[in-house]
């Protein structure tokens, strides 16, 4: 009796082992195509085939965007509790041209540091927070850059009452700076490039960066141009407070997609485009309705979707342009309302203004 | 003789194991899903697991490093400092935290009430308070409110201290350091054969002499002499005063401790201190009384009583709880992101950034907080099966 039980144990025991290892195994060189679609079900929202996303999306019946929190101007959270900014309204026109309705969004919140992982696990649909392009982030991190909203470069900002006029200065000094930044490396390899010898400080999030910089724990706080005019808005006594007049990097940033849906990378870049193109038509929210109903001009007619079916090419309904121009505003629209002249920061557009204007905004035709 | 036969469905026996293997394959299988599931998710965003990002170049500074280190050097020695700093905050964490716990745990159980008192609501608010808290305080609330480096306080010294931490005369190694090494390593000879002298002596006569004091004063006696000799004969001492001075936006020489690390250092201190108080304090509570009125009945005094009756009754109940406070004071080290200071979890934060390697960087970050608990826990259980009650 026992013996037979043994030898049955041991059968079943071998068994089960070959069925552990087919369960193993089997998915990984026999059947792809099986797998392919479990992973696919169970997490569907971070697919990344052709048209994956803007299926998920309208099947979601909103956007889900990354964007930063603690930035005035550019990204952050009201005093009723809304998002505003330059790159939120970004979010805002995506929605528009998806849905026809600027406000079907959810808002991420993302710290410099977790927001390439959100997007690379399907987390969010759309990064839109002040993020640098460059070629390894377009590579390795398995994103692809939307084209760039806004041109930008890394500054200094020191206290007016240290004497600090240029890097040279700057010699032995504590600099603080957030992690996961393009703007830790610059710093990096621009102090190397001329011999100073600083040590960083080094924090997870903007809060802590600029509260460590006003406690006094630094003699520099170093990120974006734009980033330290927004920032040097919320301090104490702003006037104490001086940007140095040299920029360490180039910083363009603009919108990051998943790599592997060329559609969701096509929808980003074109929202971008139709913003610079309602500029450089002198397109605004305003006149919008009553252009559309009076232009002869046949390329007006093609970006605001009276012919050419411009939309359908992207998978979108054709008047997704006009939907962004009407709900959110052509780029001088957005920009103005965000980081124009009647708002604290008051930043000149310089390299951000329409190429007709001398600036780098330019948008490749839309026919 | 006939068997009554059972069939296998209802024989317990082979129940029992098939629930074991249908178990088996469970779990087996769903860890196999898992780890393709992400294998196949990061090879579509042709991310797959490589580590070969620790041969490149790091490209970023670290404020902080026990070992030289630029921007130029690997991500493989930029984590070889975060795992430094790691193991300095800790090593230094558990030696002040079971000084200032067993102090505590004593005042605890004392019978002065003002002592005790104090050790009481010491360890009831520190304990309630979570340690991210308390690492928050002690970095905005003490340490960055020191006044300006220019305003400095200076002690005698000189010693700096300001909101950029503090500054303080250190011994710097001169040309006859390496010389004087060699003199210290003869002092530690010569005091371990003391000490198996004394021991030997102490078994057969039934005496104990004072093992510890004597071994003691012979290493610092060749320590010194030594010192005075290699003055006199090179005229140089082997260690030379660094003090500080203010240059700049900065102090030069000395020693310098950062707000970042003096804050961790702090908060860990203070923090597991509590835990380990209440540790010791169940741990000598753990004598039975009868003990202690043995000994006080013998005559000894009350420190001769603690130091040679409680104690080593009490520390074989003490050293396994201990051990998890020292494992949570290393893990704890972790929180050290949130105030700057550059940790292993710190680094490895910035790299996983840098390199969007967010698998093997978190695979590298647990194996070495685990060896870490491994190495602490070995060494633990070694001291424990040293101490416990001999028992035949």
């Amino acid at each position: 009796m026992s013996k037979r039980v043994f030898y049955f144990l041991g059968v079943l025991l071998a068994l089960g082992v070959l069925l552990a290892a087919c369960s193993g195994s089997a998915q990984t060189s026999s059947n792809p195509q099986a797998v392919q679609t479990v992973v696919v079900t169970v997490e569907s929202n971070a697919s990344s085939g052709y048209g994956t996303t803007l299926k998920a999306v309208k099947e979601r019946g909103y956007l889900i965007c990354g964007v930063n929190a603690q930035l005035p101007g550019f990204g952050y959270v009201d005093k009723e509790g809304n998002y505003k900014g330059f790159d939120v309204d970004y979010c805002h026109a995506v929605a528009a041209a998806i849905f026809g309705d600027p406000s079907k969004v959810e808002f991420r919140p993302l710290t410099a540091k977790e927001r390439f992982t959100a997007l690379q696990t399907g987390e969010i649909d759309v990064l839109i927070r002040n993020t640098t392009w460059t070629l390894t982030r377009d590579t390795e991190l398995g994103t692809n850059f939307a084209p760039t909203t806004f041109y930008d470069g890394q500054g200094i900002m020191v206290r007016k009452d240290s004497g600090i006029k240029s890097l040279e200065d700057l010699e032995g000094a504590k600099i603080c700076v957030a992690t996961g930044t393009t703007t830790e490396l610059n710093l990096a390899d621009q102090m190397a490039a001329r011999g100073i010898d600083y040590t960083p400080v080094v924090f997870e999030t903007a809060d802590q960066v600029f509260g460590a910089y006003e406690e006094g724990r630094c003699d520099a706080v170093t990120t974006d141009k734009s980033a330290l005019v927004s920032r040097r808005s919320t301090l104490k006594n702003p006037a104490d407070h001086v940007i140095l007049d040299v920029t360490l990097s180039k910083e363009p940033l603009g919108p990051v997609v998943r790599q592997g849906d060329d559609q969701w990378f096509d929808i980003i870049k074109w929202v971008v485009f139709a913003t610079f193109t309602g500029e450089e038509m002198g397109i605004t929210s305003q006149n919008v309705d009553e252009i559309k109903a009076s232009t002869d001009d046949p390329n007006v007619k093609k970006f605001l979707g009276l012919e050419g079916e411009m939309g359908q090419k992207l998978g979108l309904s054709d008047d997704w342009a006009y939907n962004i121009i009407k709900y959110v505003g052509n780029y001088a629209e957005i920009y103005n309302r965000n980081l124009g002249p009647d708002t604290p920061f008051d930043l000149p557009r310089g390299l951000n203004s329409c190429w007709t204007d001398g600036g780098l905004l330019y948008a490749p035709p839309i026919r | 003789m006939k068997e009554t036969t059972i069939p296998f469905w209802r024989d317990e026996r082979v129940l029992k194991w098939i629930a074991q293997i249908i178990f088996l394959i469970i779990v087996v299988a769903s860890g196999a899903y898992l780890y393709h599931n992400m294998m196949t998710a990061l090879a579509q965003r042709g991310l797959l697991p490589s580590f070969h990002f620790l041969k490149l170049t790091a490209g970023f500074d670290i404020g902080e490093h026990l070992i030289p280190y630029s921007r130029s050097d690997t991500y493989g020695r930029a984590l070889l400092v975060g795992i430094l700093n790691t193991i300095e905050v800790s090593f230094l964490g558990i030696i002040f935290a079971t000084i200032l716990g067993i102090i505590i745990g004593v005042m605890r159980l004392s019978q002065n009430w003002l002592l005790n008192k104090i050790a009481t609501v010491y360890i009831e608010i520190i304990r309630n308070v979570p340690l991210l808290v308390l690492l928050v305080f002690w970095y905005t609330g003490v340490f960055l409110q020191f006044p300006r480096l220019k305003e400095a306080k200076i002690l005698p010294g000189p010693t700096y201290v300001s909101n950029r931490g503090i500054a303080m005369p250190w011994g710097k190694p001169t040309e006859t350091w390496h010389l004087y090494l060699y003199v210290l390593a003869f002092g530690l000879l010569l005091a371990a054969i003391v000490w198996w002298r004394l021991t030997l002596i102490g078994k057969r006569t039934g005496r104990m002499p004072l093992v510890t004091v004597w071994s003691t004063l012979t290493f610092l006696g060749v320590a010194l002499l030594g010192w005075i000799g290699i003055t006199l004969i090179y005229h140089q001492a082997p260690l030379a005063i660094d003090r500080p001075e203010l240059k700049g936006l900065r102090t030069v020489g000395g020693l310098e401790l950062t707000p970042e690390f003096l804050a961790l250092l702090s908060g860990l201190v203070f923090y597991t201190a509590a835990f380990i108080a209440e540790v010791v304090r169940a741990g000598i509570q753990s004598v039975s009384k009868g003990q202690v009125e043995a000994a006080r009945a013998l005559g000894l005094n009350g420190f001769q009583t603690l130091r040679l009756v409680v104690f080593p009754q009490a520390l074989r109940v003490i050293v396994p709880p201990m051990t998890s406070q020292y494992l949570n004071l290393t893990k704890n080290s972790s929180l050290a992101v949130f105030i700057g200071f550059p940790d292993l979890y710190s680094v490895a934060g910035t790299i996983h950034n840098q390199t969007g390697r967010a698998v093997e960087v978190t695979i590298l970050m647990m194996a070495v907080y685990l060896s870490f608990s491994l190495m602490t826990s070995v060494f633990m259980n070694w001291y424990n099966k040293k101490i416990r009650l001999v028992e035949r």
